[in-house]
């Protein structure tokens, strides 16, 4: 849950500076930092980029009344429907944000297979 | 061990994914940068309460504060304190509203589409090279720089389109350039020659010269003066028989020795759309209910997104003028100021000929011209292919222009070498935007006339109303002196008396003033009748949408502003109106089979009215073709080896109504004789056929509107970002000429006065982006056929119930 709540946050703070595959070291230096297993890093990957593209995405569709999306959505084609766009949009950045977290937690694995142990609360929290 | 390399490998995964994911492929956007919210496509999206209603811009260069004010349609009225700033806000105003149309027109005109989207349009590209459009923009700038009002107008412009350029980020990048992936350049006044050179191709670029050398190699000057006439038969021309003559006409040529020109096999192909022509209209103080002339224009395109044209308001000291501007080139082509009024359509006259060549030898580095070799200049020109090798090409010029058709360049078809070189008007250097910024500051007809004179290409119909109560039209242009018929047929580039021997006077195009009748109008028709001394060409549009507007104007009195707006939404169709009774007399009803008598008689009670929800002219426009298809395609269709042209509407007209002996109707593919009647009956059982194939039995889905399916296509075609299928009336020949992909892309209706009131729409609206409300809100008022009344305001604080936004550029 820390590991999603970190890449979510990191994603969107470093995307509103930097282009857009930042999201991909964004969640593999997180999850090599903080990752456990790969199945767990890969949903935080996952949902955590993903996020970080579907609430902004549904906020544009909601306040510009999607007439762009619309239009891309048919051109694509979607069906011409925004919300299939957004979604298809965000699973496409999940992907690749779960691809890099899976990456940096097992290549911190392989270097070092146990996980950190420190007392912290936080990490506690990450291990249940 | 193993770990690592499964560690690498997919970190290795995630690194390509990645660059799939941010770069082009193929035709496929770079998906990760186009579809991210925070920077690719979704920021373009523009919600209402987006526009600044207020906001101060800083821009570097203006010299003095400009007031701009926006009203509901986002027209942006522009306050300046001088030229340089004017031209520059027009500029950066155009720009931030259409720059993606704007730089991908001029790299159509330039031959430069293949370095924005690949090697499939390199053809494209090579075409354009070759007709010389860039060098025509060329010839053009030097003339327009080299004067000093001109030239600060083109460099202030293109200065204010540079700094809105300079002003974008990648997230505010327009739609366009994410989804091609590409940026774009900086501009520079060239392109804004571009643009009209382009334009020039589009209304002057088309030429029957090849194919009319084909006929007159097959059947001789007999039949081409009887099937094409220098002079139609049915015609009211744009300058009335009989207006007096202002001018004592020089000397014309002398008509050279006949020459054929060798059978050719091939014409240019990507020749612009005949359909493209436009109405004109004004009429006297006399004949107005206000007692001041009044002028309506609709210039007829082809019907795309971003809309071809875009309004502004222009206030600077000496200058108030309302009307659309091309976007990428400065000042108001089209409009109106206080005191005068002004519009254009598109003069069908032959200033574009073929020059057959004699090169020395394969090498063409000389040709052969008034008894010796001249050397020919080589061109080369370089496309940057996007993702492919610099591909060069060789343009070959002669003095007569260049040689645009090379097949020697394509050895499968080298036994068949062709060498003509193109003469035409659009490579002449001319300082057109001098003609529109005086007309955007004429008060008089003295500024008008001087306004045209410096004006070459493409020759417009310039029609004229003042306050003064004076109307006048021009058509108008840099016309070549000419012997008659000269350029009907390719020409001999060998012999000097070939070549064009200098102009007509300027002062000596056609032209009238005040005419008796009380109005003026132009649709594209003849110039002037037989009478005019000069031969500027033999084929101009069907007479059909002028003689229409000209019979409704002769009856008209007290006209107001909505009386012409009808008369541009006029839907009767001439041919129709001539030729229909004449059909149906043709076709024997009782031999019918029963459904087609219903179709019979459906035309029957046809009143020629192209309106959406008719029947009629679903029929009547399959039928006329196909039957005309039947009379002509035997004797005068084209093969690729032989392209030919059939007679005109007219001439087809007079056969259909009293020759239906002629040796012409008979198909001679076939061993039987057939008889018109016989072709008539064919032709309409195929005409009833094809909408019943496609919308069932003869009923209501067999209106015109679904028939004819008008449709508005963004400018690269991409589904979903143009209006399909508008359900609106009007056609081809039609005064409402909206066709299925061309139709009237301004309509503008000025009634002058103490103040001009003025009405306009264009099918689209005034932003070029897809996301915005704004790039296509006027549709729906132009398919019904209102206008918008256009807010001409005369003080920068001036209170107006439309107004929503307020800027100032500094």
């Amino acid at each position: 849950m820390m590991l999603f709540l970190l890449i979510f946050l990191g994603a969107v703070v470093a995307q509103l500076v930097l282009p857009w595959w930042i999201v991909g070291p964004v969640a593999f230096v997180l999850s090599f930092w903080r990752g456990q297993t790969g199945g767990r890093a890969f949903l935080a990957g996952f949902s955590g980029v993903g996020l970080s593209w579907l609430l902004p995405a549904a906020w544009w569709q909601v306040h510009t009344g999607s007439i762009l999306s619309q239009r891309v959505a048919t051109l694509l084609p979607l069906g011409g429907n925004g919300w299939v766009l957004a979604l298809v949009a965000a699973v496409l950045a999940g992907l690749l944000g779960g691809l890099a977290a899976l990456a940096g937690v097992w290549l911190r694995q392989a270097f070092r297979p146990r996980p950190p142990q420190p007392a912290t609360a936080d990490a506690s929290m990450a291990a249940k | 061990m193993l770990l690592y390399i499964r560690a690498l490998l997919l970190l290795a995964l995630t690194g390509a994914l990645t660059w799939v994911l941010n770069t082009q492929q193929g035709t496929v956007p770079p998906m990760g940068k186009f579809l991210s919210p925070y920077q690719g496509f979704w920021r373009n999206g523009e919600a209402d309460d987006d526009f600044p209603t207020a906001q101060t811009l800083s821009l570097p260069g203006l010299q003095q504060p400009v007031q701009v004010r926006f009203d509901d349609r986002h027209v942006p009225h522009v306050f300046a304190q001088n030229d340089h700033d004017l031209y520059y806000a027009q500029g950066y105003l155009t720009a931030r509203d259409r720059l993606w149309q704007m730089e991908f027109q001029t790299h159509v005109a330039a031959g430069r589409l293949s370095e924005i989207v690949g090697d499939s349009r390199l053809e494209t590209d090579r075409f354009f090279r070759r007709m010389g459009l860039k060098h025509g923009a060329e010839q053009s700038l030097k003339v327009m720089m080299a004067d000093p009002t001109i030239g600060l107008v083109m460099q202030s412009y293109s200065d204010g389109v540079n700094a809105y350029i300079q002003s974008l980020t990648p997230r505010t990048l327009p739609f366009e350039y994410k989804l091609l992936d590409y940026q774009p350049e900086p501009w520079a006044p060239l392109k804004s020659a571009l643009l009209l050179k382009f334009m020039a191709f589009d209304l002057s670029g088309r030429s029957d010269d090849l194919r009319m050398s084909n006929i007159l190699a097959k059947y001789g000057p007999a039949v081409v003066k009887d099937l094409f006439p220098d002079y139609p038969q049915r015609e009211d021309p744009i300058v009335p028989v009989g207006a007096p003559r202002d001018f004592t006409p020089v000397p014309v040529p002398e008509v050279p020795a006949a020459f054929q020109a060798a059978l050719s096999s091939k014409v240019p192909q990507n020749e612009p759309d005949a359909e493209l022509g436009s109405n004109n209209f004004a009429v006297s103080g006399a004949k107005s209910a206000t007692g001041f002339p009044m002028l309506a224009n609709d210039p007829h395109l082809q019907l795309n997104l971003p809309s071809i044209w875009y309004q502004m308001q222009l206030v600077a000291p000496g200058v108030n003028v309302y009307g659309v501007t091309i976007p990428g080139a400065p000042t108001i082509i089209i409009g109106f100021n206080q005191q005068v009024a002004w519009g254009v359509t598109n003069v069908g006259a032959d200033v574009l000929d073929w020059y057959q060549l004699k090169f020395r030898d394969a090498s063409k580095r000389e040709y052969w011209h008034d008894g010796r070799w001249k050397p020919v200049r080589r061109q080369l020109e370089t496309f940057h292919v996007r993702g492919r090798p610099d591909r060069v090409d060789t343009v070959l010029y002669t003095h007569h222009g260049p040689v645009v058709y090379d097949e020697d360049e394509k050895p499968f078809l080298a036994e068949t070498p062709i060498r003509h070189a193109l003469r035409w008007t659009a490579h002449e250097g001319a300082n057109e935007v001098l003609t529109f910024y005086r007309l955007n500051r004429a008060r008089n007809y003295q500024d008008y006339t001087t306004a045209l004179s410096t004006y070459a290409s493409p020759a417009q119909n310039f029609i004229f109303a003042s306050t003064q109560q004076d109307i006048a039209i021009w058509p108008n242009g840099r016309f070549p002196l000419k012997w008659r018929d000269q350029g009907k047929f390719v020409l001999d580039g060998t012999d000097p008396a070939y070549d064009w021997h200098g102009w007509i006077p300027q002062a000596h195009n056609p032209h009238v003033k005040n005419p008796e009748r009380g109005f003026v109008s132009s649709a594209n028709q003849f110039s002037a009748g037989p009478e005019y001394p000069y031969y500027i060409g033999w084929d101009f549009a069907p007479w059909d949408r002028g003689h229409r507007i000209n019979e409704r104007l002769i009856t008209m009195t007290k006209v107001t502003p909505d009386s012409l707006r009808l008369l541009q939404n006029d839907d009767l169709g001439v041919n129709a109106r001539t030729v229909l009774p004449r059909l149906l007399q043709l076709v024997q009803p009782r031999q019918l089979p029963a459904d087609q008598r219903r179709v019979y008689e459906e035309l029957s009670r046809w009143n020629y009215r192209y309106a959406a929800n008719a029947i009629g002219p679903s029929l009547f426009e399959l039928w006329y073709p196909n039957l005309v298809k039947r009379i002509w395609d035997d004797e005068f269709g084209s093969t690729p080896e032989q392209p030919m042209r059939y007679p005109s509407r007219d001439r087809t007209t007079t056969l259909l109504l009293k020759e239906p002996n002629a040796r012409w109707i008979d198909d001679q593919r076939t061993p039987t004789r057939e008889t018109l009647a016989e072709l008539a009956q064919k032709s309409l059982q195929w005409a009833a056929d094809s909408l019943t194939r496609k919308f069932g039995p003869l009923g209501p889905e067999w209106r015109w509107a679904n028939q004819k399916s008008t449709d508005i296509l963004h400018l690269a075609q991409l589904p979903g970002f143009g209006r399909m299928d508008i359900d609106c009336g009007g056609g081809a020949g039609i005064v409402n000429a909206t066709s299925q992909r061309n139709g009237p892309s301004w309509r503008m209706v000025v009634a002058l006065g103490p103040q001009p009131r003025a009405y306009g729409v264009f099918p689209g609206g005034e932003s070029g982006n897809p996301g915005s409300r704004f790039y296509d809100d006027m549709i729906d008022t132009w398919r019904v056929g209102q206008l918008d009344e256009l807010v001409y305001l005369t003080s920068p604080t001036q209170k107006h119930r439309r107004l929503q936004a307020a800027w100032t550029l500094q």
